[in-house]
């Protein structure tokens, strides 16, 4: 042992940190920057239970399955559950939290163009977790419905 | 010496036995079985997704009952035994020491395996390998939940006795002319991977007690129901979790050593940075538990401090991987059996920690949290590492245990075979959870590219499954009837290789 030059592999270990670094600072910046919240986004309250999403707009208005947004706008969802974990997703948004009993978990989107998105449950939850489905529906503006 | 078949016992003899190297035949024929019975779980999992639609399994319930069965299968009957049979193979033999430490506690510790793996099987529970609260306590169907909470108790206390045995046995039992700088790389693998052992389990053991307790309904630590916290049991979890996926891949590292320098016929590149690498890896991964809990909605400050966390442990694998490409660089490599799989299992070790290198930067894991990324992140070490390391080092310990040489290119058409399957499940499934298909799910609606992919991974499951059945006809077969091995060198390598089983002093 010992009796060979081991600098290859110091250097390697070298560029191993670096790149380490590298990814940290930038996940940390990125992420930050997502997380901030703009302080005019509407509140969206969602609940999880077995198995079906359903929401709360701040007006009052309650959905199920299916959450009617508007493009252009911000929203905070304040997440939670009724029952077991689950977890609330729209993927095409990259929003991802869980939906915990007693807790609320906030995140945020801002829909950018009109269309249908899937919404689905990312955390086990039973029988049905593989049918917890709904649909985010992001209209126009000025639209009224 | 370790010749088990060529002078035929009767079982009974073996199975009373707490010598070191019976109770590593029998830790060996438990894990195989093991093998075969969650592999299949795995196959009847990939049929049904092969299309949207029920496909052969009947209903989710059984689909959910089967995907916790096979975690739970590999993980604890498969994988951490049969590490235990290359440990109580080889471990007392690298440190010069007539047996374990404690043979009986040796042997006690095997016999837990059988009872455990009953209650699992017996039970079929359905709450996934990591039974999370609440629906663990308010939801999941008795008395499975309640038969896998005992087994998993009984296979951690097996773990933990098995564990005190390889720490006494390589510290105070290793011959006095030996310094522990010598003890061979693999023996290093199981001292590090025990001493996580030690500090790991007993979280998870008392967190199952309390998950027993609040399905009884006598406590509610983790019921938000009775005023408890389910993410605590989260963290008590992913304490004993995280650093007991480094259990998993350590020995089998340790087996890669092994395997790695005498197929290149050239000593190690660096014996001490393998050392140095498995005691850093021990200690960095207690940093990162957090790291499966990103989406829980946990601070900003807590999910930096798990990604920082994370990322330290990555020199140290990425070491493992510079040592052995450094050995092979300039060696004469022999591409027998044994070799290709540790080649391969050190490629697909790599891939693996690329993708967890993402999952661990923050914005990215929301992306792939919980989606079928994830199962493609861990079965490329869980299969792609573990298994190919394991099964490699099975070839390279068959001459030794049965005195016969299996079926050299029967050995390579598995290796091929499986190395094949595993790049189409596990990197198809890397893509698909970029593509937005979530995990545990036992149908999916009719979305193109989804189809696409669940059928390329089932017929990646379907080349690894043919390929199974050909290694346990070759492993049968040649155990009984296979050509005679030369026992001093059945590699033909050249005698200055030396083998285990005749080892005096470790690689010098
Ligand atoms: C380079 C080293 C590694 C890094 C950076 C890493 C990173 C991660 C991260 C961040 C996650 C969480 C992903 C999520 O759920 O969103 C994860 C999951 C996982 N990793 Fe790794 N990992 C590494 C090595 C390993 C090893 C060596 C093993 C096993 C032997 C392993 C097994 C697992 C398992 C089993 C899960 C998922 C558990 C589950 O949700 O069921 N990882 N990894
Ligand atoms: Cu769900
Ligand atoms: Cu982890």
């Amino acid at each position: 042992m010992g009796h060979h030059s081991n600098w290859p592999e110091w250097v390697y270990v070298g560029v191993v940190i670096a790149l380490m670094c590298w990814v940290g600072g930038e996940a940390w910046n990125a992420e930050r920057l997502i997380e901030h919240i703009p302080a005019d986004a509407e509140i969206i309250k969602v609940t999880g239970q077995q198995w079906f999403w359903s929401f709360e707009h701040e007006d009052g208005t309650k959905e199920i399955g299916v959450l009617h947004v508007k493009v252009g706008k911000a929203y905070k969802f304040e997440v939670t559950s009724k029952d077991v974990n689950h977890s609330f997703n729209i993927h095409d948004y990259v929003v991802l939290m869980d939906a915990i009993h007693g807790r609320i978990n906030t995140v945020w989107f801002a829909p950018m163009e009109v269309g249908e998105h899937a919404i689905q449950c990312k955390e086990y939850c039973g029988l049905i977790h593989y049918n917890m489905r709904g649909k985010l529906i992001v209209e126009e503006a000025d639209s009224t419905s | 010496m370790v010749l088990e078949f060529q002078k035929p016992r009767p079982i009974w003899q073996i199975m009373f036995s707490s010598h070191h190297t019976d109770v590593g035949l029998l830790y060996l024929i438990t894990s195989l079985a093991f093998l075969f019975m969650g592999g299949a779980l795995a196959l009847a999992l990939r049929a049904e997704l092969f299309l949207p639609g029920s496909q052969i399994i009947g209903d989710s319930m059984t689909y959910n009952r089967m995907f916790t069965v096979h975690g739970t299968t590999l993980i604890f009957l498969f994988i951490i035994p049969f590490a235990s049979a290359v440990g109580n193979y080889f471990v007392p033999i690298m440190v010069r020491y007539k047996d374990m430490a404690y043979p009986k506690l040796n042997a006690i510790a095997f016999w837990m395996i059988p009872p455990a793996g009953a209650l699992v099987w017996l039970g079929f529970a359905d709450f996934t390998w990591y039974a999370t609260p609440p629906y663990s306590i308010i939801a999941a169907p008795g008395p499975a939940a309640d038969m896998w909470i005992f087994g998993l108790k009984i296979l951690g206390i097996s773990s933990v006795l098995g564990a005190i045995n390889f720490i006494i046995t390589i510290l105070k039992c290793k011959h006095p002319d030996m310094s522990l700088g010598q003890v061979p790389l693999l023996a290093w693998s199981f001292l590090s991977s025990s001493l996580i052992i030690i500090v790991a389990i007993p979280t998870f053991a008392a967190a199952l007690l309390m998950l027993l307790t609040d399905r009884l309904g006598v406590s509610g630590f983790f019921n938000p129901a009775m005023g408890g916290d389910p993410i605590a049991y989260q963290h008590l979890f992913w304490f004993t979790f995280h650093p007991e996926v480094y259990v998993l891949v350590i020995p089998a590292i340790g087996m890669m050593y092994e395997i790695i320098p005498r197929f290149s016929r050239r000593p190690i590149f660096s014996h001490n940075s393998g050392v140095f690498a498995f005691v850093l890896l021990s200690m960095v991964s207690f940093s990162s538990w957090a790291h499966h809990m990103q989406a829980t909605g946990m601070s900003f400050t807590e999910k930096t401090v798990f990604m920082v966390g994370t990322l330290a442990a990555v020199p140290a694998s990425a070491m493992h991987v510079f040592n052995f490409v450094a050995t092979m660089w300039n060696g004469r490599i022999k591409f027998a059996t044994p070799m290709i799989w540790a080649v391969g299992g050190i490629a697909l070790f790599f891939s693996a920690g690329a993708g967890g290198v993402v999952n661990a930067a923050m914005p990215l894991d929301f992306q792939t949290h919980d989606s079928y990324w994830v199962v493609g992140h861990f079965h490329l070490f869980v299969m792609g590492t573990i298994a190919f390391g394991s099964i490699g080092y099975l070839y390279y310990m068959f001459p030794y245990v049965t005195g016969r040489m299996y079926n050299e290119r029967m050995g390579q058409v598995h290796f091929v075979m499986s190395f094949i399957g595993t790049v189409l499940v596990f990197f198809t499934q890397h893509v698909l959870g970029l593509y937005g298909m979530p995990r545990r799910i036992y149908d999916y609606p009719p979305i193109p590219e989804w189809i696409t992919m669940n059928q390329i991974a089932t017929v990646g499951a379907m080349i690894i499954g043919v390929s199974m059945v050909i290694f346990l006809i070759n492993m049968i077969y040649s155990a009984g009837k296979g050509k005679e091995a030369d026992t001093h060198d059945p590699f033909n390598l050249g005698g200055k290789y030396y083998y285990p089983f005749e080892a005096k002093t470790p690689h010098h």
